[in-house]
């Protein structure tokens, strides 16, 4: 077709941007500077989440970046491609048990397996195992998601070929396998409880005594600037999870990620285009399943270890949750998802550790802590129980928090489908006819 | 010498019911061929069978010489076959945007790496888009551009879809029912694309309709069925005389020609 259009070939880049425009752009920029003086301990900056989540607050945050890796994954499949898996547990399970293998080894011998201490005809001690081949993180990181997604496409001919409810079962069957097979093989999979230890994150050229980069103990970086442990690990994961969100993003925006919507959307008419349905959904799959290796590695190598029980169904269910309360196929929305979810229990178990600090203050904090909160005594009462066992009512913070989730995620099927991202969408155009430009 | 597409006696059942029973046809390159009969005739089960969407039990579609029996729909969609569909099936979420850059699927190379990566496949993207805001243009929905589509009316809907279809470059275009449900000037709109498509594109078309003036206007050749069955076939002036035509008609929209 000959139009002689003049073709304004820069807006179309423009257009395609991640960051269409300079209100965006600069948001961006000053979120970044923001996130890092925080980390850096800028006083006034920190202030926020030192409040919010405690002195210690860059260990949640930081565990909280990694779960964003696996969320981005989650919603390629579920967002994006229309796919509804549980079966993400099993996919960071196995990410995990790849890094520890092959980067795990503060033990003697240098094997794949765990070395848990065996006692005669008595079963086995509830002891972390140790071994592993000691390879640096530059081989464990990639082969965790490799590995993740070799077995996503091994067993997605049973899942492109089942829709809605059934694949969901399908996958919450992968988890189970995939705790039995912890059950069962604790030679390789260390105590089912606690499991075996960690790679570390350090990175090394091979296996040299001195790091390149030290990640695992307080001390100077680059000769640059001190740092401690916790604050090079959370600027490390976090450039990790800047770099997988870039390519999450760049996946949807081309031509792979509109394929994955069209079959989200019309699954049929997305074939009549061209687009080979199985296909695409394995790829859709594997790359999901990659993202989950990826976080799942990390979590290990930042929790310090690795076993069966962390990756079981509620893990599956946390990502879903992630999806419905930030808004599901949107990249911003998972984000905020994981943020909320992640986050919120330990705000909640913050403010209630404070409050018991507060019992007895007297005044009008006192008396709301002792409404609230029950110590277990005679005649004490409230519906927040900070026992140290608390079965039943009135429940631990542990157990508000489900009710909490659970009540969110009602409500946001209700009245906000797009969840926590429609809720900007709807304050962002609010504000639209306001002189800001956007 | 052998036609663009060839359809030879083709039989599609489903369970007890025949929807397609014996039909045979053929569209050569650049032709305006039209489908007609009464609701439920069996119209839109052959242009699914010419998809591969299903699969007739008997018979043989030839896309230029060969067969194209058994293909997956995403197979002869590459081939050159594009469609729009009776009840709009756009990918509603999707943007006007996103949805005509669907069409270029078959016409763009970048696979998840490349895409995943950007810079491999940008320039591709860009180019790509230009050909999507010229169909864009051509459509005149340039307001909607960036708008999901579900949230567009229906007429501009169809277009969109008519939009899609275009964006595959294809030789053959199906158009199933494009001006059902449109008033008097979006039908002609649609007829005027239409038109344009032919005379500009040169491609060759398949129409489905039921609005009569449109299709004796415009067709090249037509087929006619009722129940499955061919009952007619030929030049617009032919089918209009074809007696059998008339009975299956008789009380429809040909008494009032
Ligand atoms: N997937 C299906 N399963 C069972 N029967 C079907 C299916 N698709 C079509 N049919 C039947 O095949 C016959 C032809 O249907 P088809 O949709 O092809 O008619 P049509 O000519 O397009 O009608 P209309 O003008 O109403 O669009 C009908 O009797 C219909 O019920
Ligand atoms: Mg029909």
């Amino acid at each position: 077709m000959s139009f002689g259009r003049p073709l304004l070939r820069t807006s179309y880049e423009a257009d395609a941007a991640i960051l269409p425009t300079w209100f965006q752009k600069g948001s961006a920029i000053v979120a970044l500077l923001g996130v890092t003086l925080m980390a850096l301990g800028f006083g006034p900056l920190e202030a926020i989440p030192k409040f919010l989540l405690g002195n210690t607050w860059i260990n949640p945050v930081t565990i909280t970046v990694v779960f964003a890796i696996a969320a981005l994954g989650i919603n390629i499949l579920v967002g994006v491609t229309g796919q509804v898996s549980l079966g993400h547990a099993f996919f960071m399970g196995t990410g995990a048990y790849t890094a520890v293998m092959l980067g795990g080894n503060v033990g003697e011998e240098e094997s794949w397996k765990a070395c848990v201490p065996f006692h005669d005809n008595m079963g086995l001690l509830a002891e972390q195992g140790e071994c592993g081949l000691g390879l640096p993180i530059w081989i464990w990181l990639p082969a965790s998601g490799v590995v993740a997604a070799a077995i996503g496409v091994l067993v997605s001919p049973a899942a492109v070929k089942v829709r809605g409810l059934y694949l969901a079962i399908v996958t919450v069957g992968l988890v189970f396998i995939g705790l039995h097979l912890g059950r069962m093989l604790p030679e390789w999979a260390g105590d089912f409880e606690s499991g075996r230890k960690w790679p570390k994150l350090d990175l090394r050229l091979w296996k040299e005594e001195t790091p390149l980069v030290e990640m695992t103990e307080d001390g100077k970086w680059f000769g640059l600037i001190h740092l401690s442990e916790e604050q090079k690990q959370f600027f490390f994961l976090f450039s990790i999870m800047l770099l997988m969100l870039w390519f999450a993003k760049n996946l949807v925006r081309s031509r792979t990620g509109r394929a994955l919507q069209a079959i989200r959307d019309r699954d049929v008419a997305a074939e009549v285009m061209g687009v080979p349905e199985f296909k695409y959904k394995r790829i859709g799959f594997a790359i999901s399943s990659a993202y989950a290796g990826i976080a799942g590695a990390l979590f290990a190598s930042l929790n310090g270890r690795v076993s069966p029980v962390d990756f079981g169904l509620l893990l599956s269910v946390d990502f879903i949750a992630i999806l419905l309360i930030g808004g599901a196929g949107t990249i911003a929305g998972t984000m905020l998802g994981t943020v909320f979810v992640e986050l919120l229990p330990e705000v909640v178990e913050k403010f209630t550790a404070w409050m018991a600090t507060k019992l007895d203050a007297g005044g009008p904090v006192g008396l709301i802590s002792n409404f609230l909160l029950t110590e277990g005594g005679e005649g004490d009462f409230g519906p927040i129980s900070i026992a140290t066992v608390a079965p039943g009512w009135p429940m631990s913070t542990f157990q508000w928090n489900f009710v909490i989730y659970g009540v969110l995620i009602v409500v946001f099927l209700i009245f906000e489908p797009l969840g926590l991202f429609g809720v900007w969408l709807k304050v962002r155009n609010y504000w639209k006819g306001w002189p800001f430009s956007y | 010498m052998s036609h663009l597409l060839e359809v030879d006696n083709i039989v599609l059942r489903f369970g007890g019911v025949t929807a397609i029973d014996g039909v045979s046809f053929h569209v050569d390159e650049g032709e305006l061929f039209a489908v007609i009969g009464p609701n439920g005739a069996g119209k839109t089960s052959v242009f699914n069978s010419l998809s591969q969407v299903y699969r007739p039990q008997e018979g043989d579609i030839k896309w230029k010489g060969s067969s194209i029996m058994g293909l997956r729909p995403d197979a002869v969609a590459e081939l050159g076959i594009a469609r729009t569909f009776q009840n709009i099936a756009l990918f509603g979420q999707m943007t006007v945007i996103d949805n005509l850059l669907m069409g270029r699927h078959i016409r763009m190379k970048g696979n998840w790496w490349q895409n995943m990566l950007w810079k491999a496949s940008k320039a591709e993207e860009m180019a790509n888009r230009e050909k999507v805001e010229d169909i864009i243009d051509f459509l005149e929905i340039s307001p909607y551009r960036k708008m999901p589509v579900a949230l567009l009316p229906y007429g501009i809907q169809k277009r969109v879809e008519l939009g899609r279809a275009l964006a595959m470059d294809p030789e053959l275009l199906l158009l199933d029912e494009p001006a059902a449900g449109m008033n008097l000037e979006e039908t002609e709109d649609m007829a005027r694309f239409i038109l344009d498509i032919r005379e500009e594109l040169g491609i060759a078309m398949i129409l489905v309709e039921h609005d009569m003036g449109l299709v004796m206007d415009i067709a090249d050749r037509i087929l006619v069925v009722d129940f499955g069955k061919p009952i007619g076939t030929g030049l617009p002036e032919e089918v209009q005389q074809n007696p059998d035509v008339i009975a299956a008609y008789l009380g429809g929209d040909f008494v009032d020609l």
